[in-house]
């Protein structure tokens, strides 16, 4: 019997290799692991918003049943410890650089967000080490907490950091202000709007968790942490904190449960786990409980913002300028920075040809939990931001939305395209995506809808964004000019064994995209190497020469790209070895999945003759080509890539609850060439839940003393089944012009695009009652609120 | 200490628990059955989901002590001793119900639990509002719904494999 193998290719929907072991239940996740003579730690955390530490007793706790070690902030400072670094700096309108006042390990002299660390009880077991760390006795000297970011920047406000007294991390700027000012005096037409993008509790679903180790007999830490990046952990926390040398210290991401970027950073629990192993020479583990995953992991958004769009008589825009708040939290988290900055001010060109933009940022800090990278990271801003200000913008003028937005479309003819704020799209088609999205949904035929919902008493509207986004981060020469600390480049090696089946080791980590299968895809596509014979290694400093991680749609842009550099250079050796076993010119060897053939004759040479022949070199050019068949690539992308798309939502209101009610969802995404189009589907829909959720139902609260509110899983409200409707993800592919595969990425589409489009959809379903301004989330008590304000007025 | 012997996944096992020791603290730490697991500590996630006497219940709102003398069946039981895996855990595989994993082993028990107390087939609005008890982050749920239907078909005889996706 002849069976033809399914085709494992790029652009073919295979089943995920991973899920073998996720659903049998043999994932491998931080918290598994358990090493002989393990210790637990127990992190005893602030519960107050902003106090002065006046003394902290360990005595009580290091007495009781199984406490090995009590250590506060003083021990750290005894050891030399450092901070936990910032990886961007920002500098100021005056160039002067950002404020970076110092991140503790362990809160040291002031405590400055509930859940700060303030000590840690190292026991036997985890309940003795969380009864110990309730023992012990910190005296506070409670101070006035600065939690909103108004109240920071008022005059007075209690200062977070001393060395800080404004509160004011930075004042930063980009776009000509006189051009803008210029082209407003232009206008036929100024729309202002005020938003509030809301705060957010990323909640991946395995708590974060470190274990640490210390080898006696080398000297050498290994840390297994919930890491996105584990190289970058490993670079962090040694050069940094522990100012121990590279070469020390293994860093393991092994299965994370979900990131959403809250796994980017480098956590204090970490450096404490890894240095603790040292200090008592026993592995030491930590595992977070959700209720301090709420407290001590970095939240996302956080923005208050101003817009005015300057338009001329036709609905073309002049001229956009923004001010925003972003809040920092407490301290400055590994990458916060650059999030309101270079991953939202330049991305407020959106779709549009808008010849002018002038963006001014304030980053503040307040008693809050720090703030970074969430889904998207300052790209959901700014398109949330732009694509309200459209339909309102639309609505003041009295074109049409969806015209307004063809009218400034930057035209498909018009690629590469440079904007004001410092990007140059290389690719996309917005009309494509816009069209057929709203084909899809069914956009001509709304208005019959809304009619027959308004016949059930149901209020129903309907939205859309036509965004954009920058990913695949970043040219490093480019990052490092605005500022970063690192390069963000790409590592793959690509291992052919003696029996051709191949190991790749990537610099990106999957903690959750399907990395075992769609990187194994590339291979097989290129190298004609079943995908059962390829497997994909990353989340280890001791097997992955180098890495930057997954964050950012990154890993299939610049981490996919590596390993095709490096698969060209194995088939580049390969082609050398083949003319030798074929006693040909190296110039006339074709090499296509697998084969290598001497140009316009039958002769070849297959993947495994050649790595037979590089391992085994009996008949071997040994004098001009090196034995083995193992390559390595450092990619560094050339620019940003941007995907982009039209996302349409239709809700419908329940006026007597307020319940917004998803009925429809479209998504129409541009993400460059598709590998595996069920996993780009499945990623998608997972970012366009979070932007649901942003829009319907998150929302992170502090009271004006600096206490959480919504600290728990029954506080927050995250997604479930029944708050969401079936979406339609469809793509329409413009390739990316810069790198080898043509992709874009596709992790975090959803996730931006979607929230402005539900608000819209939102809005249009209260057309009557004459909203302007809808802060997010649009939960039933403010819709109820809304409507019944609106009847009430109509009554009088 | 209390003992408690439970039958888990097949094999009886009798372990010396503190009062307050959970479940899922045993299948866990005590049993290494490590595909269970904790993803809140306020009940509301269901990642640690498993069977006690056929019935899907979450393990870190249960005592060890309770489930003296029960039948506990793990995300780590359902597979076939020959590798072949339960019409649910199939399901999930052919749809993509699953990206991370760590929701998948608690979701998984659930859904198996929500279709056999379901034996006349479910509604996707029953699904949705069966699976009020599991968290996903990943997915957005859609592909875990349509996995679901599809096992049900099968678990239901209403098929005799898992019908293909549409990808």
């Amino acid at each position: 019997m002849n069976v033809v193998a399914p085709f494992e290719g790029i652009g073919a929907s295979v089943r995920r290799k991973e899920d073998f072991r996720f659903l049998q239940g043999r994932g491998a996740y931080t918290d598994d692991f358990n090493r002989q003579g393990q210790l637990h730690a127990w992190i005893l955390r602030s519960p107050h918003a902003h106090a002065r530490i006046k003394s902290v007793d360990i005595s009580a706790a290091k007495a009781m049943p199984g406490v090995v070690a009590v250590f506060t902030g003083a021990d750290m400072v005894k050891d030399g410890l450092g901070g936990l670094p910032c990886g961007w700096q920002i500098h100021n309108k005056d160039g002067s650089p950002m404020a970076e006042p110092l991140h503790p390990v362990i809160a040291h002299e002031k405590v400055r967000h509930v859940g700060d660390q303030v000590a840690v009880a190292i026991a036997e077991t985890r309940e003795q080490a969380r009864d110990a760390a309730e023992a012990i006795v910190v005296d506070y000297d409670v101070l006035p907490a600065a939690v909103s970011m108004e109240a920071a920047l008022k005059p007075g406000a209690p200062a977070v950091h001393d060395d800080v007294p404004s509160n004011l991390c930075y004042d930063w700027h980009i776009g000509d202000k006189s051009v803008l000012d210029a082209a407003f005096a232009q206008a036929h037409k100024i729309v202002s709007l005020d938003l509030v993008n809301n705060r957010l509790i990323p909640n991946a679903m395995e708590p974060r968790a470190a274990l640490g180790e210390f080898d006696r007999t080398s000297g050498d830490y290994t840390l297994h942490t919930t890491s996105q990046n584990p190289h970058v952990i490993r670079l962090l926390m040694a050069a940094n904190v522990l100012h121990l040398p590279e070469s020390k210290v293994r860093v393991v991401a092994p299965d994370v449960g979900g990131g959403f970027g809250s796994k980017i950073y480098h956590y204090a629990e970490e450096a404490i786990v890894t240095w603790s192993a040292g200090k008592l020479g026993r592995p030491v583990k930590w595992t977070a409980d959700r209720s301090e995953s709420f407290m001590s992991d970095a939240h996302g958004r956080d923005h208050v913002s101003n817009a005015q769009l300057a338009l001329d008589a036709n609905g073309k825009i002049l001229g956009l300028k923004v001010h925003t708040y972003a809040n920092m939290g407490a301290y400055l988290s590994t990458f916060a920075p650059c999030v309101p900055t270079y991953l939202y001010a330049t991305l407020l060109a959106g779709t549009y040809t808008t010849p002018v933009i002038y963006c001014e940022v304030k980053a503040v800090f307040t008693n809050t939990v720090p703030v970074d990278a969430y889904r998207g990271a300052g790209r959901p801003e700014a398109t949330f931001l732009l694509e309200r200000l459209m339909d309102v913008a639309a609505r003041e003028t009295g074109i049409d939305r969806v015209e307004l937005r063809r009218r400034n479309f930057i035209p498909n003819d018009a690629f590469p395209y440079q904007t004001p704020v410092a990007l140059q799209y290389d690719s996309g088609n917005y009309t494509a995506t816009l069209d057929q999205a709203l084909a899809t949904a069914d956009w001509a035929g709304f208005e019959a809808r809304r009619a027959e919902a308004a016949k059930r008493g149901k209020l129903r509207g309907i939205g859309c964004s036509t965004y954009l986004e920058a990913c695949g981060i970043a040219p490093s020469a480019v990052v490092g000019s605005l500022g970063a600390r690192a390069g963000l480049y790409e590592v793959g090696t690509i291992r052919v064994h003696p029996t051709g089946s191949v190991t790749v080791l990537t610099g990106a980590h999957s903690h959750g995209q399907g990395h075992e299968t769609t990187f194994a895809q590339l291979v097989t596509d290129k190298l004609g190497v079943p995908g059962a014979q390829v497997d994909i290694v990353h989340g280890d400093t001791a097997k992955v020469p180098f890495g930057m991680g997954t964050y950012g749609s990154r890993s299939l842009a610049v981490g996919g790209s590596a390993m095709m550099k490096a698969m060209d250079k194995i088939i580049a050796k390969g082609k050398r070895i083949a003319a030798h076993l074929m006693e040909a010119s190296v110039d006339d060897i074709e090499f296509e999945r697998g084969i290598f053939r001497v140009a316009g004759t039958d002769k070849t040479k297959a993947l495994v003759d050649i790595s037979v022949a590089a391992y085994v070199p009996h008949n071997y050019p040994i004098d001009e080509i090196e034995p083995g068949l193992e390559e390595t690539a450092f990619y560094d992308p050339k620019n940003f890539t941007y995907p982009g798309g039209c996302h349409i939502a239709e809700v419908e209101i329940d006026p007597e609850t307020g319940k917004v009610s998803m009925v429809n969802f479209t998504a129409v995404d541009d993400v460059g060439r598709v590998i595996n189009p069920m996993i780009v589907e499945g990623q998608v829909q997972g970012g366009i839940a979070q932007g649901i959720g942003q829009a319907l139902l998150e929302a992170c609260v502090y009271d004006a003393d600096g206490q959480l509110l919504s600290g728990s899983m029954m506080d927050y409200t995250m997604p479930r089944a029944d708050d969401l409707a079936p979406v339609s993800v469809a793509t329409h592919t413009t390739l990316c012009t810069h790198n080898p595969l043509g992709v874009k990425g596709c992790g975090e589409v959803g996730a931006i695009g979607s929230p402005p489009a539900v608000i819209n959809a939102v809005v249009d379903a209260l057309r009557d009652f004459n909203l302007r301004t809808l802060d997010m989330p649009a939960t039933p008590s403010k819709i109820w609120g809304i409507i019944n304000a609106g009847r009430q007025q109509a009554a009088e | 200490m209390p003992q408690v012997t439970l039958t888990v996944n097949g094999q009886t096992h009798t372990a010396e628990v503190e009062g307050r020791t959970l479940l899922v603290e045993l299948l866990r730490e005590t049993l290494r059955l490590t595909g269970t697991h904790v993803g809140c500590d306020t009940s509301q996630c269901g990642a640690c989901v498993v069977h006690i006497n056929g019935e899907s219940v979450k393990s870190c709102t249960t005592l060890a002590v309770m489930a003296d003398g029960a039948t506990v069946t793990t995300i780590e039981g359902l597979a076939k001793a020959d590798g072949t895996l339960h019409p649910m855990q199939e399901a999930f595989r052919e749809y993509h119900a699953l990206q991370c994993g760590f929701c998948t082993p608690g979701m998984v028990m659930s859904a198996i639990d929500l279709v056999q107390k379901h034996p006349d087939g479910l509604t996707e609005q029953e699904i949705r509002e069966g699976l009020e008890g599991n968290l996903c982050r990943c997915t957005g749920y859609h592909n875990i719904v349509k996995a679901i239907a599809a096992a049900a078909d099968v678990m239901h005889g209403k098929r005799t494999e898992i019908a293909s996706a549409a990808q």
